[in-house]
């Protein structure tokens, strides 16, 4: 319980309570059939690897026709499965609108690692309005600890630029409070069995992008 | 994925970027060999079919609808260690299927979403009185926030209506362990029992304990029964009463059993029910007391037990104030917040933060607990499309393109995304394109009247709206988008698909011999990606009078893909675009426009339609790469 705030999950005071907030809450936001729930699975298995409570929330149905999608995983997490905006720990975006989209999930300070593609709305082109530029994205990002890789490059280099969801998460791996071998354990239990060397090297190459 | 077990079949050769579907994408094999079970993160839908196989359920029968649809997906890859399993023609069928294997003393289980409840409610409110033999349990998604669904209507409310005891789970792990214990308690008092899970136990994964599976199952047989499975009114008031004797039971029952829980901590109390509880849980001070409602009816000696305990209490609960209604009955003196003064909301979906707010506006805690948040404002919005490829695009372009002046009514589908190209005017309820024509053509509208229906829905119930249609003397056109499966919910089979839910090949039904046989004579099939006979086809039917039927028949392009269908892309001749913005009306995820010119990206499926639409002929296949 909080020292201050009475609460048991205290998000606001985390120095001053008598307890520092103990789940790590990760959100994965990009856009239907790009892998966001394969990647959200490894990141479920890896907690199981080591024996830890894990929730997770994922968008299914009519809205993964090409829409927008979150999944959202709660590490060491006894109560529901949604991430209250403004406390996620770090946010992975497979997608530089969705990262602006979903940006306020964030906690100060929280970490965003963003892959460097821009994936226009059909709605764009269809109202006639003038679609955002990578740079104005970017600049909209602007204030915030972001990280933003080329996963495709990384993923095609590895073998397959459909390890992109895989090179992300690697990437994202140095602030996820998991070891990299349940995390690499993750991966081996979620993906093909032919391509699992090539989605462990997506992995490590995606670490190896970042600085820790 | 690809590969899984059990699904790779379904996925040879198929790139993983089109494998749309989340429920497709996280099969896993739930077989242990072990007699251990160690635990597994599930999927919620994936935690509750476990379940149904501990139960030993021994009758599967359901209609798909988000979030419900992963159960029997799930089962479907184990259909052959359950005795009979089907993906029925709609929930009334569905449940009276169930309902029967349940006389015939087998453990049934039917699932559909929440508005599946209204087209089994008839059954459903009398099965309560003729009761059951085998465990008999009704799984009733509801969804709040209506995430893929038209209405936030609660389930709760059918089972106090049918008076059927309700579970309602606050987690994956109570969800499993409470679908598990719905068939006991079913058998225990002769009646179904609901479990109502939301799209936030349905849709969401956590670490879950399963138990060991059932290796025995039941064989039916019928025991005749007039007195009970008869109910001319001399049978059914002797049953109403006999069900309305049951309550006090039932209700002491779900406290004995633990549904229904409460720890005292102070003067002040929470009671949540349903997920409700498990946010609520996050966020209520030490000081303060919780009761957790998972199951009803509500005992009210219980209620009236802790409520005298308090001095405030606050009512938390999604949608209907079920357990408010319940609270201020056996309250005494206490102040009570909840829905009906304001402090929460009767629609949409709770969260921590709403809850925190809750808390907060009654005086429960003193600051905020989550930071205030702006998300970023004027994006370009990124809703859900119609695939590249996808047969309804062309036939609504094609629709609209005829019928200038028509009005559309529309089905629940895939196609409903046709709102997008101002081609849905109107959508209710499943089957109801059919009528709503009839009912404009009916009542003096003058207009054309076109409505479009998917094959699934069409069978679900569509076909009532065109007999009555025809015999009652309307004038419309009705286009029947025959995609062959029932494909938003996940591509489950129906009757046209001509496969059962078990893989098991079966007749495929005619659409044109159905609907000659309601009486219509005006009966066209054409290929939707045939963009000049498709017009052609609806120019004729605009000079027909009576009932006429389009059915633009081409296989969902998802499932055409995972079955190995390859067709070479489309590209954009640069140097004979125009700029002309014709094909980017046409609204195809794959064609984009940059600098004056259109071009034609990865997505496409090469249907070939933009090339027909294409005024300068800049749009050709690509040459073999």
């Amino acid at each position: 319980m909080c020292g201050l705030c009475r609460h048991l999950s205290c998000r606001r005071h985390p120095a001053g309570g008598e307890e520092m907030k103990t789940g790590f809450d990760i959100m994965i936001v990009g856009i239907g059939g790009q892998g966001t729930i394969l990647a959200s699975n490894v990141l479920g298995e890896a907690c199981l690897v080591e024996g830890r409570s894990v929730r997770g929330a994922e968008t299914h149905g009519m809205a993964q026709r090409g829409g927008s999608v979150e999944s959202q995983i709660r590490i060491d997490c006894e109560f529901g499965p949604l991430i209250v905006p403004g406390t996620a720990d770090i946010l992975i975006a497979f997608d530089l609108l969705e990262a602006v989209r979903y940006q306020h999930f964030l906690k100060e300070g929280g970490e965003m690692i963003v892959n460097n593609q821009l994936v226009l709305p059909t709605s764009t082109f269809t109202s006639g309005q003038a679609p955002p530029t990578e740079d104005d994205i970017i600049g909209m990002l602007k204030g915030r600890s972001v990280e933003i890789i080329d996963a495709t490059a990384i993923a095609t280099a590895a073998g397959s630029p459909l390890a992109a969801n895989i090179a992300l998460l690697g990437a994202a791996s140095h602030t996820i409070p998991l070891s990299l071998e349940s995390l690499l354990e993750g991966v081996r239990r979620c993906v093909p069995k032919k391509t699992i060397p090539i989605n462990e090297k997506a992995f490590l190459d995606g670490r190896d992008a970042v600085q820790p | 994925m690809k590969g899984e077990p059990g699904m790779a079949g379904l996925f040879a050769g198929i790139p993983d970027h089109f494998i749309i579907y989340g429920e497709r994408t996280t099969f896993v094999p739930l077989s242990q060999p072990e007699e251990e079970m160690e635990r597994k993160y599930l999927l919620g839908n994936f935690a509750i079919a476990h379940a149904c196989r501990e139960a030993g359920v021994d009758f599967v029968s359901g209609y798909p609808g988000t979030p419900s649809s992963e159960i029997v997906e799930n089962l479907r890859t184990v259909a052959d260690e359950i005795p009979h399993l089907e993906w029925s023609v709609n929930e009334k069928v569905a449940y009276e299927n169930a309902l029967a294997a349940a006389w015939c003393g087998c453990r049934a289980l039917v699932t559909m979403k929440h508005v599946g409840v209204n087209v089994a409610a008839d059954p459903l409110m009398t099965s309560s009185y003729t009761g059951v033999t085998g465990g008999f349990v009704l799984l009733a998604a509801d969804d709040p926030y209506a995430h893929s669904s038209q209405n936030e209507q609660d389930s709760r409310i059918y089972a106090g209506f049918a008076k059927i005891p309700c579970i309602d789970p606050s987690g994956i792990q109570e969800a499993h362990d409470g679908m598990k214990r719905a068939f006991d308690l079913s058998e225990e008092f002769g009646l179904p029992v609901m479990v109502r899970p939301t799209t936030r136990i349905c849709h969401s994964k956590g670490d879950i304990a399963l138990g060991e599976l059932a290796t025995e199952h039941r064989t039916g047989h019928f025991t005749r029964n007039p007195r009970q499975y008869v109910v001319i009114p001399a049978h059914t008031r002797p049953l109403h009463k006999l069900l309305n004797e049951k309550q006090p039971e039932i209700k002491k029952r779900l406290i004995e059993e633990g549904f229904n829980t409460h720890e005292i901590r102070g003067k002040k109390a929470v009671i949540a029910g349903g997920i409700s509880a498990a946010y609520a849980r996050e966020v209520v001070p030490e000081d303060v007391s919780i009761a957790t409602i998972s199951a009803y009816p509500i005992d009210e000696e219980w209620l009236r037990a802790f409520v005298s305990e308090h001095t405030e209490i606050l009512v938390i609960e999604e949608m209907m104030p079920v357990i408010e209604g319940a609270v201020l009955e056996v309250a005494c003196g206490q102040t009570i917040y909840g829905k009906k003064n304001g402090y929460l909301p009767y629609e949409g979906e709770f969260s921590p933060a709403l809850i925190a707010g809750a808390l907060k506006k009654a005086g429960f805690i003193k600051n905020e607990l989550y930071p205030a948040v702006t998300p970023a404002e004027n994006l370009p919005v990124r809703p859900p499309i119609l695939c590249a490829g996808c047969m309804h695009r062309s036939t609504f372009y094609a629709m609209k393109k005829v019928f200038k002046d028509g009005i559309f009514p529309s089905d629940i589908g895939c196609y409903t995304l046709g709102l997008q190209l101002g081609a849905v005017d109107t959508t209710i309820c499943m089957g109801a394109s059919i009528t709503v024509a009839s009912g404009i053509n009916l009542c003096g509208e003058e207009r054309d009247v076109v409505c479009t229906i998917g094959d699934s829905t069409f069978l679900h119930t569509g076909v009532n709206g065109l007999i009555n249609a025809v015999y009652n003397g309307a004038d419309m056109v009705v286009v029947i988008l025959d995609n062959r499966i029932t494909a938003m919910t996940g591509h489950q089979p129906n009757p046209n698909t001509g496969k059962t839910a078990c893989g098991v090949s079966s007749i495929p039904l005619s659409l044109e011999a159905l609907c000659r046989s309601c009486g219509v004579s005006f009966v066209e099939t054409v290929d939707p990606y045939d963009l000049t006979l498709l017009l052609e086809t609806m120019k004729k039917a605009k000079e027909e009078t009576g009932v006429r039927v389009i059915i633009a028949r081409q296989p969902c392009i998802i499932v055409a893909r995972r079955e190995g269908l390859k067709r070479r892309r489309f590209m954009v001749e640069a140097e004979s675009c125009t700029g002309c913005l014709l094909c980017i009306k046409y609204g195809c995820p794959a064609i984009e426009f940059h600098d004056e010119k259109a071009s034609i990206n990865d997505l496409c499926s090469g249907c070939a339609v933009c090339a027909d639409i294409c005024p300068a002929g800049a749009i050709r296949r690509e040459v073999r790469r």
